[in-house]
């Protein structure tokens, strides 16, 4: 069982780059369709309704299933370069995932947004400073102190979430704690390690979340 | 809250009535994703080789037979933590798995070989038609040397916690990159959309999926047969003990030891085996 430990964590290297690079194409993502939902435009507006909506309305399970093993189905795809990428169950991964936080971040970000006081935007105007720099100065920095909280539930969320890509032959922690079980039948200690080390991440995670809330306050 | 306290209590008392109802029967836990040798009709019901033969081997040995689903993941587990009694699910009898359950005596037997799809440059290796790893031997040795060669570097899947996994994992054939999937039919769609090179499984799990799907799936290679592959398939059963339980899953054992000589004396298993795998795989 103690032998078990050093598999676990070298799997656990795995989890937080899925989890890193999910988080990291999520944010931009996030933002970009954060920025669509606020347009005027009727048609991007609804666009980018529709992609939240359909990220945050289906189980992620099937997400990943229909890019891993749906797409994989489609002919036309493996002659194409795509499949370079669609190919490898762990861009399959990342891909699914960034398009799942992707969604919940643009709701993050564009209530965060909308909660700026007009007040503020309009101290910006009174001194002429460009709608731009408005933008990236002052909406950007506040909106995303107003959202740390949330967000921070968003990545304990997400790293949740990366237990699932065991499910398309990743050896995650999860994938590696089901690999121990298959060869030591013992799946409740093995699953307590687990669990124990995916408990230690969230609480990492949570006190960064804190500490960064306390550090650029709250006031706005 | 007295009229919710009644209501709680009720549905508590026929939650244990259910469980006590079925003490006295046998629990068979199968996989049902695995055809032949166990699978699902279109409307979820369990079918293929073994829940028919269990359905024989209980009616000679005149128990009344319940048949449940498990992962394959947690077969084991699942029969040690009392989930069900006995597993009837292609699983072969390997000395890895006697150290923790028991098995009754065989009661099919079929061989393991790799698959590739049609047009693959792992066609037409030059190796023997089947290999038992039980004999060795020097035709043996030169087709696993064969083997080592053509699939370095390939990607070769497999079912998780199979004697297939097992053997790529032994490194009689070198180090291939092996991919593991929770269940066959997995292993089959990413054979045929190109993710694999490979995939070793058995046979009939191939040529089932080629027959059903109509996808141009291949067998490559030798066969294979004993060392990891295990001494055919039997019941898997938990390990009897001294107390009521233990004494109750000896007996078992027994029972269902007796049930198959009686079964295979009748001519019952080779029937099955035809009528599902298209030769006699009984053993």
């Amino acid at each position: 069982m103690i032998g078990s430990f050093p598999k676990l964590l070298s799997a656990t290297v795995i989890t937080l780059k899925l989890l890193s690079l999910s988080l990291f194409f999520g944010l931009f993502i996030g933002l970009l369709f954060a920025i669509l939902r606020m347009s005027k435009n009727p048609i991007i507006n609804k666009f980018a309704y529709g992609y939240s909506y359909v990220f945050r309305g289906t189980p992620l399970l099937v997400q990943i299933f229909i890019i891993y093993f749906g797409l994989g189905q489609i002919e036309y795809l493996r002659s194409t370069f795509l499949w370079v990428i669609l190919k490898e169950p762990y861009w399959c991964a990342v891909i699914a995932f960034a398009l799942n936080t992707g969604a919940y971040t643009s709701e993050i970000l564009r209530s965060a947004f909308q909660t700026i006081k007009p007040g503020l935007i309009e101290a910006g105007k009174s001194l002429g400073i460009p709608n731009k720099v408005i933008f990236y100065k002052i909406q950007i920095p506040i909106a995303i102190k107003q959202s740390l909280p949330a967000y921070g539930n968003e990545i304990i969320l997400m790293l949740k979430g990366t237990s699932l890509a065991s499910t398309v032959t990743l050896m995650d922690l999860t994938g590696v704690a089901k690999y121990i079980i298959s060869t030591t039948f013992k799946p409740i200690e093995v699953f307590i390690v687990a669990g124990g080390i995916y408990l230690f991440m969230t609480f990492c995670v949570h006190n960064f979340i804190k500490f960064l809330e306390k550090k650029y306050g709250f006031q706005t | 809250m007295n009229k919710f306290k009644t209501l709680g209590l009720g549905i508590l008392i026929s939650f244990f009535l259910t469980i006590s109802s079925n003490a006295d029967s046998i629990r068979i836990g199968t996989e049902g994703a695995y055809p032949p040798w166990n699978s699902k009709d279109a409307s979820g019901n369990l079918i293929g080789f073994e829940v028919e033969l269990a359905n024989e081997l209980c009616k000679i040995m005149k128990a009344e037979c319940t048949i449940v689903e498990q992962d394959w993941d947690g077969m084991i587990p699942a029969l040690l933590m009392r989930k069900f009694d006995a597993i009837m699910a292609g699983m072969s009898i390997t000395a890895e798995r006697q150290k923790t359950i028991t098995f009754s005596q065989g009661y099919a037997d079929e061989v393991a070989s790799l698959a590739v799809m049609k047009g693959s440059n792992l066609e037409g290796m030059d190796t023997p038609e089947g290999i038992n790893l039980s004999l060795g031997g020097s035709d043996v040795k030169k087709a696993l040397k064969t083997l080592t060669g053509v699939l370095a570097g390939k990607t070769v899947c497999v079912q998780t916690a199979t004697i297939h996994q097992n053997f790529l994992d032994s490194g009689d054939v070198g180090s291939v990159n092996v991919r593991t999937y929770k269940t066959q039919d997995e292993v089959n769609l990413d054979l045929a959309s190109g993710r694999c090179d490979a995939a070793l499984a058995a046979a009939v799990a191939f040529t089932d999926y080629a027959d059903k799907s109509g996808k141009p799936v291949v067998l490559v290679g030798p066969t294979f047969s004993g060392g990891a592959f295990g001494n055919g398939v039997g019941v898997g059963i938990r390990q009897g003990g001294d107390d009521a339980i233990g004494k109750r899953d000896a007996k078992l054992l027994k029972d269902f030891n007796k049930a198959i000589d009686k079964a295979r004396k009748q001519g019952i298993i080779s029937k099955l085996a035809i009528k599902h795998f298209g030769f006699d795989a009984s053993m």
